[in-house]
């Protein structure tokens, strides 16, 4: 690296989170820290059950540890009140579930509407908006279908939408392909990796899909609660060609 | 999010289950039916006393019977000749004794009593015009307490109980019966009444008309002045037996401005009777007589209502946690787009609010519609002798405060899930599968 490094958009030091108590505890995490730069996608890799979707809840301030703390632009929010982090989460963080939560009943403008609905914004604008954002996407024309009537790949389209909707600059996705066929899921990644490019994203996804992990800037491996790896992409091509 | 999206969000939440919706509605809907039709009837019966209260009470008037005995515990009572006497006949209005002479004198010595005069119960046979083209004799009642109270007039005016001449009221009915073209033909006219003296000789007066009154509650008969019952009492009364009196009425001097007969004055009066072993009453008293029974009925039936209402606030509860449980997903999701709370406890009470608004809504609704029905029919029959009485009075103000108390009950059965849908954690709602 020649030039000094951005401030991290997002840090995590000495992060701790156990699940249970007493003899059924099981500490999830014991003591993670990292740091995300803006505009960089980071892939958080490893075997199911070994804490990848505990540090993204917490990383997303979704969760709080029970020690250790995340800055978000070198502020501490731990001590940050219960509304000021939803604002946080609403105005600057996307969303990605392995699963869609999509609300059946209603249309895809409606699902995609929803952080806007919870911002608060006004529905004329809110609907513009979404337009535009599912225009962007190029689910313009399934706008007013009920959300259920789509394919799955549509759904997580729509997800995707629904995340980019209120413009964060963090997107988190837990697992964003788990749940598509293979063809599915390259589309996904290839719209997912093509946001973080041009507007300049930053984006965490949590996968045990290798390859989804080979397409991200940097990754961290782990394992039983802790970084066993980390290692940048391209510095794991080099080493792959290097071994060849 | 903005309120008008949490209206709109908890109501299209609300029809989201249409049955289970319609389902806790219809419950709430009967509570609703019901207290709205109690009320209305409390608010008809009471409105009735007031308007009949208001016309027909003078104010100063106590309507003085024995106390009713109800000492059992000592045994016979001793003889005393100069004491009262029983009555041989029933009398509705007082007890079994009767007053006597003594009684008159005591009433009369009581302070903040000006005068005081026995009701004599005549019977009059028969009542015919003497100056029509219609001779034809009816029978007519005389009200034996026309004297305490005000007659709610069509035509004329009141009794004159000091005049001289005898004087009548004569009910509604009787106008046409006696050929007269109008109420106002009727008074200033002459009519001739028949009765039997003791000695059941036939007997004939005259007297004049000079008012007409419509029937109530308080009052069904003609009424008859000082100067006309005094007549026919003294024909009518048995030679030697001393004089009884199941009622008399006492009239008040008032202490207040300009000589009113003020709330205290008739306390006042009321204490010295009963120390005297007399009872008063006011014509309020009287007609708060049947209020009390009728409010009885009226409280039985809000019962009702109130149990019905609470069947419905469990059905309110179980609906909403259904719903909860069923969202658990879609809560998670709006918290973790930073919905706060608060806000998941408004959308979720505020379902229960548009519930509830909705069961209690449409039961007013039903309740005005049908209760307007039964109304007119009861007063074209069955109440038809009451005029004046709207059985059932749909008052805005109470039937709004009945939707507003069974909303509030709804928001109050939404309160348990509405806080458990606000306390869960966005990660566990997420993960639920
Ligand atoms: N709410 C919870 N209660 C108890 N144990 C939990 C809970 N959430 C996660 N865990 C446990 O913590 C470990 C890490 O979970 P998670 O972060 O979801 O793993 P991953 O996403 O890597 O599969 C797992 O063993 C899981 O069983
Ligand atoms: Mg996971």
């Amino acid at each position: 690296m020649t030039n000094p490094p951005a401030p991290p958009v997002l840090r995590a030091v000495d992060l701790t989170r156990s699940y249970g108590k007493g003899q059924a505890r099981f500490d999830a995490l014991r003591g993670v820290s990292l740091e995300i730069r803006r505009g960089e996608s980071l892939a958080i890799v490893g075997k199911s059950g070994s804490g990848k979707s505990t540090l993204m809840h917490l990383l997303a301030l979704l969760d709080r540890p029970d020690s250790g703390r995340v800055e978000i632009d070198g502020q501490d929010v731990g001590a940050a009140s219960a509304p000021a982090v939803n604002r946080l989460r609403n105005e600057r963080f996307g969303f990605v579930f392995q699963q869609f939560f999509l609300t059946a009943g209603q249309t895809v403008l409606e699902n995609v509407s929803l952080p806007l609905v919870v911002a608060g914004v006004a529905p004329r604008e809110r609907r513009r908006r979404a337009l535009a954002t599912l225009d962007a996407l190029g689910l313009a024309d399934k706008a007013g279908n009920k959300a259920n009537d789509l394919s799955g790949g549509q759904k997580q389209r729509v997800v995707i939408a629904r995340a980019l909707v209120n413009e964060p600059d963090l997107i988190f996705a837990d697992e964003p392909t788990g749940n598509l066929d293979t063809a599915t899921g390259h589309q996904v990644e290839d719209l997912l990796f093509g946001l973080q490019r041009e507007r300049g994203i930053t984006l965490v996804v949590v996968t045990h899909d290798e390859e989804l992990a080979a397409r991200c800037d940097r990754r961290i491996t782990i394992a039983d609660g802790l970084i066993v790896g980390e290692s940048d992409a391209a510095a794991s091509v080099i080493s792959e060609g290097a071994g060849r | 999010m903005r309120a008008t999206d949490v209206i709109t969000s908890a109501t299209r939440n609300a029809f989201r289950s249409k049955l289970r919706t319609t389902l806790t509605v219809l419950s709430l809907f009967v509570g609703a039916f019901t207290l709205t039709l109690t009320t209305a009837l409390g608010a008809g019966v009471s409105d009735y006393v007031t308007k009949q209260v208001a016309s027909l009470s003078t104010g100063d008037v106590l309507l003085v019977t024995p106390a009713t005995t109800t000492d059992t515990t000592e045994g016979p009572t001793e003889y005393d000749p100069d004491g009262r006497q029983q009555s041989s006949q029933a009398n509705p209005l007082g007890g079994g004794t009767l007053m006597n002479d003594d009684d008159l004198d005591s009433i009369a010595a009581i302070d903040g009593v000006d005068r005081v005069e026995p009701i004599r119960s005549i019977s009059v046979d028969w009542v015919a015009s003497s100056d029509t083209s219609i001779d034809t004799r009816y029978e007519l009642s005389v009200n034996p307490t026309s004297s305490i109270g005000r007659s709610d007039l069509v035509a004329g005016a009141q009794l004159d109980q000091e005049a001289e001449d005898a004087q009548v009221i004569l009910p509604e009915d009787y106008v046409d019966a006696l050929g007269y073209e109008d109420a106002g033909d009727a008074i200033g006219r002459t009519i001739e009444l028949g009765y039997s003296g003791a000695d059941r000789s036939e007997r004939t007066t005259e007297a004049t008309v000079v008012g007409v009154a419509r029937t109530s509650l308080l009052a069904s008969g003609a009424g008859a002045n000082q100067a006309l019952t005094t007549e026919i009492a003294d024909a009518q009364a048995v030679p030697g037996q001393p004089d009884a009196y199941a009622v008399a009425v006492a009239y008040l001097t008032g202490s207040g401005g300009d000589g009113t007969v003020t709330d205290d004055d008739v306390a006042g009066v009321k204490v010295a009777l009963a120390d005297a072993d007399l009872a008063g009453q006011t014509v309020e008293d009287q007609l708060g007589v049947v209020q009390t029974i009728i409010n009885g009925i009226i409280g039985v039936l809000s019962a009702f209502a109130i149990v019905a209402l609470i069947a419905a606030s469990f059905g309110i509860i179980n609906t909403l946690l259904m719903s909860v449980q069923e969202r658990t997903r879609e809560i998670g999701l709006m918290k973790a787009m930073g919905m706060s709370n608060g806000r998941v406890f408004g959308l979720f009470s505020l379902e229960a609010v548009v519930i509830g608004f909705l069961g209690s809504a449409l039961g007013a609704l039903a309740a005005i519609g049908v209760g307007s029905a039964i109304s007119s029919v009861a007063a074209a029959g069955p109440l038809a002798a009451l005029p004046g009485l709207t059985l059932l009075l749909f008052d805005p103000l109470s039937v709004a405060l009945v939707i507003a108390a069974i909303m509030l009950i709804a928001f109050l059965s939404g309160v348990l899930p509405a806080r458990r849908a606000a306390r869960q954690h966005p990660i566990e709602s997420l993960r639920y599968e």
